[in-house]
């Protein structure tokens, strides 16, 4: 079994992996980290998203161990605290419903704002439709990414 | 159904009262519950079971315990708040806390709609009670009357001398207080009372999912935990004959591999072979090579159905009611209008695959973290299948990724509970994407076949509905039925409703408001294509509907209507829409519920899109403004997502597998939505179905507007409309 080296959320795990393990199920069952979930596992539903190197991907097609040597984001590190700009505004909004699907949401729609810091909704309908989500959240997410941009441009406009 | 009790300050049962004790750490609990007979009539003796929500630390920390299962709901945030409300208690001093299974809560279900209509009359009597307690002890430790004192955001003031004092200072006087007559509370019911209520919300666990660190079901976590599948014949009723679980047993990161017999009962722990290990994704690869001889009888498939379904279109099928006289009325009527509409099976998809967590104690206790929409008949479920009494069987409640009532069955809960006790270690049973859709118990499909006589007024004056459902041994199965008092009887003087069934061993269950989630689209669909038959307008025809029973009115007519105008108005009803757009609007009463809806759609060629719905709600008071509307926005995407899909069947199995060939709505067709509720004095009801039923036909009839496209059939692509 592959030792491999992966930066999650700044920090180093070392882990051993079966050489076909996706990231999706060495976050979940080797780190005990579970805010990534799994839906299909055949990457049609968005739900397992991790930012690699700040890019959405879908971390259940993703094998572990090519990720070595790529910064990995996962939705407990994407703030310290709650605080990030979509975090804040999925909150306003009272996005979730179950909120199974939510850190992928989340994810990436931080991807996208860091992209295109004031997204109109084809740019959001673009970005965020790999993301599925059974409840219909979808009005509120629009919504959500909208605020997020406002609370994004106030944060930079303070720094 | 349980008809909501009339809306008045106080309307108690007399005999249901209160008990008050302080814990030995010397916090204040009061209880609530309904006195009455042990179940089964196994003793005479009446006995008290009280209900606890309400905890107050001697620090000041406020506790409200929140007892229905969650998965999407809202119930964890709106049912505390209700609770919070009647203490006068701040939300922001509140914290929540998930109830585990337990007897003294009374019906912990989420099904139905029926959490909050239940749930009203206990939750505002808990935090009435315990704020009436409160005053008491100040009044009593000032010596003044307590009319004369009040309560606000966790504190006791009296009005003539400015005291006050907190609720933490008076925990110790309270708890020696008797008990107060429920009789004497004065309850908060409406709108004007609430300063809480009808506001905008966030989720209660909000902080914890924006962040990851919510435990769902599958993220539960034990040590020495293992991992299981359990594979079963994707032919339903498939009986096991062989498996290679030795070959399995050796193959990397697996610890056991094991026949399970099971039971006959598809809602149970049915044959199969379990497979557990130390990572998921290790017996996951390990399934890849397991072989099973299966012996299956069943050859169930849509074709058939369909075949089916012609045949018995032909017959007379079992009249379950008729008033009046149909076809008599159809000779003199002066239009008869006649069409065949169908839809199909559908799943519940829920976003988190089926999942459960058991650990079997060495004191011989059975311990479950279940995602259940009805813990308790898991519990039961689990009981007779291990053999184990349910008094030794705990059941936490974890969140779960979405219901819709897929996980009223309770099979995942039998499942992971067989594994643990065989293994004898903690075991996380989590099933695949494909074994959930493959295992669903899926909405039946249905065909409707309706003839309507009209008058020269175009008012409905016959109405015959064939309908042809699936069944087992000649009588409907879960979700399969329609009932016979069911508008539009009641609405139209003469009325038959025959009934034909389809042979079908295929599991079925409830699927968000079972039955009309699906029918409530035919019947809609069908009153416009009267509607226009007779010359009237959709709008107009509907309240000419709703305008007269006969007998007793199978709804509420005045409020069925009134949402229907304001929907109407709302949209600016009889507007032109412009170019290749169309409205369509339909309205819908279940579950409690009154709701209409107006859809605005355009056109190119036969690609639709849904530009705007909007939905008129009527459910009396609102609790969470915020909870509310998510349910109402939720429904829409929901119910356009349904109305495109459909579950077929081939020699027994399922055809669709996972989201490539069962596809969901996504972000880019949601609609904008309009959410209005008509804040009525009735008593608050549920909203967890209700605002479902009237959209795929405001859709539909929107279609048809702009495109001049009757659709009769599900999913929309079989009459060559892309939504």
């Amino acid at each position: 079994m592959p030792e491999i080296t992966l930066k999650i959320n700044g920090k180093d795990h070392t882990l051993d992996v079966p050489a076909d393990m996706p990231l999706l199920w060495a976050l979940r069952d080797k780190l005990n980290m579970t805010g990534t979930k799994y839906g299909c596992g055949i990457g049609r539903c968005g739900t397992c998203t991790v930012l690699v190197d700040g890019e959405p991907r879908q971390s259940c097609r993703l094998p572990a161990v090519k990720m070595a040597g790529k910064e990995i984001t996962t939705i407990e590190g994407l703030s310290a605290d709650g605080s990030h700009p979509v975090q804040k505004a999925w909150h306003e909004e009272d996005v979730p419903q179950c909120g199974y699907c939510q850190g992928g949401q989340i994810l990436t729609a931080a991807a996208l704002l860091d992209k295109n810091p004031k997204p109109d909704d084809a740019a959001i309908d673009k970005a965020m439709k790999d993301n599925l989500c059974r409840c219909g959240t979808y009005f509120r997410i629009r919504k959500a990414i909208k605020l997020a941009a406002v609370y994004a441009a106030e944060t930079g406009d303070e720094s | 159904m349980k008809t909501p009790k009339k809306n008045e300050g106080s309307n108690m049962d007399r005999r249901s009262f209160l008990k008050v004790s302080m814990l030995a750490s010397g916090a204040l609990m009061v209880g609530v519950g309904s006195y009455g007979t042990l179940l089964a009539g196994e003793t005479a003796q009446e006995t008290w079971i009280p209900n606890l929500y309400v905890r107050i630390d001697p620090d000041g920390k406020i506790t409200i315990v929140s007892k229905n299962p969650e998965g999407g709901q809202g119930v964890k945030t709106a049912f505390p708040m209700v609770v919070a409300e009647c203490l006068e208690v701040d939300w922001e001093d509140v914290n929540v806390e998930q109830a585990p299974l337990d007897d003294r809560y009374g019906r912990q279900v989420a099904g139905g709609s029926r959490g909050t209509p239940d749930g009203w009359d206990d939750l505002r009597v808990a935090g009435t009670a315990a704020m009436h307690l409160l005053l008491a002890a100040a009044a009593q430790e000032w010596g003044v009357p307590s009319a004369e004192c009040y309560a606000q955001s966790g504190t006791v003031l009296h009005k003539p001398s400015d005291k006050f004092s907190s609720y933490a200072s008076l925990l110790e006087t309270a708890a020696k207080l008797p008990v107060p007559d429920v009789a004497d509370l004065k309850l908060k019911s409406r709108p004007s009372d609430f300063k809480l209520l009808g506001s905008f919300v966030p989720g209660i666990d909000n902080a914890k999912i924006l962040t990851g660190q919510l435990e769902f079901s599958s993220d539960v976590r034990l040590e020495g935990m293992l991992y299981a599948m359990f594979e079963k014949s994707r032919v339903y009723g498939g009986k096991l004959l062989s498996a290679n679980v030795e070959h399995i047993r050796t193959l990397p990161g697996v610890t056991h591999a094991f026949i399970v017999k099971g039971t006959d009962d598809i809602r149970g722990l049915q044959p199969g072979v379990a497979i557990v290990g130390e990572s998921w994704w290790e017996i996951n690869t390990a399934r890849k090579q397991l072989k099973v001889e299966w012996q299956t009888t069943q050859t169930d498939s849509s074709a058939e159905y369909e075949k089916q379904a012609e045949a018995l279109a032909g017959g007379s099928g079992e009249t379950l009611r008729h008033d009046g006289d149909v076809e008599a009325t159809f000779d003199k009527a002066v239009k008869v209008v006649e069409a065949k509409y169908y839809y199909p099976f559908v799943s519940h998809a829920n976003m988190e695959p089926q999942s459960c967590t058991a650990l079997l104690h060495e004191s011989g206790k059975l311990e479950l973290w279940a995602p259940s929409q009805n813990p308790k008949s898991g519990r039961k479920l689990v009981s007779k299948t291990l053999g184990i009494p349910e008094s030794r069987i705990h059941v936490n409640q974890v969140r779960y990724g979405g219901g819709f009532g897929r996980r009223l069955r309770n099979d995942f809960m039998a499942e992971a509970a067989w594994i643990a006790r065989e293994t004898g270690k903690p075991v996380q049973l989590q099933w695949t994407r494909e074994d959930d859709m493959a295992h669903d118990f899926f909405r039946p499909a249905a065909w409707h076949h309706f003839k309507a006589g009209l008058d020269d007024s175009g008012r409905m004056i016959a109405f015959d509905h064939h309908f042809i459902t699936m069944g087992k041994d000649g009588e409907t199965i879960s979700g399969s039925n329609i009932s016979p008092k069911r508008y539009p009887a009641g609405l139209v003087p003469n009325y038959r409703l025959r009934q034909s069934i389809i042979e079908c061993n295929v599991p079925t269950g409830p699927w968000r408001a079972p039955g009309a989630s699906a029918y409530c689209w035919a019947y809609q669909s069908f009153y416009d294509e009267v509607a226009l038959a007779g010359g009237l307008d959709p709008l107009q025809f509907r309240l000419g509907l709703l305008s007269k029973s006969y007998g007793k009115p199978p709804l509420d007519l005045e409020r069925a209507s009134n949402t229907l105008k304001v929907a109407a108005e709302k949209a600016g009803w009889g507007r032109d829409p412009g170019p290749n757009r169309g409205l369509g609007i339909a309205f819908a009463y279940g579950h409690l519920g009154y709701v209409a809806h107006v859809a605005q759609v355009v056109a190119d060629g036969s690609n639709i899109r849904v530009e705007k719905v909007i939905a008129a709600v009527d459910i009396g008071p609102i609790i969470n403004l915020s909870g509310a509307k998510n349910q109402v926005e939720g429904a829409i995407v929901d119910a356009i997502s349904t109305a495109q899909l459909e579950i077929t069947f081939v020699n027994g199995a399922a055809r669709q597998s996972n989201f490539h060939n069962y596809r969901l709505l996504k972000i880019d067709k949601a609609p904008e939505i309009e959410c209005h509720f008509i804040q009525s004095d009735n008593s608050p009801t549920g909203l967890g179905e209700p605002p479902f039923l009237s959209v795929a036909p405001a859709v539909a009839n929107a279609i048809f507007a702009a495109t001049g496209t009757r659709i009769r059939e599900l999913p929309f692509k079989r009459s060559g409309i892309n939504v």
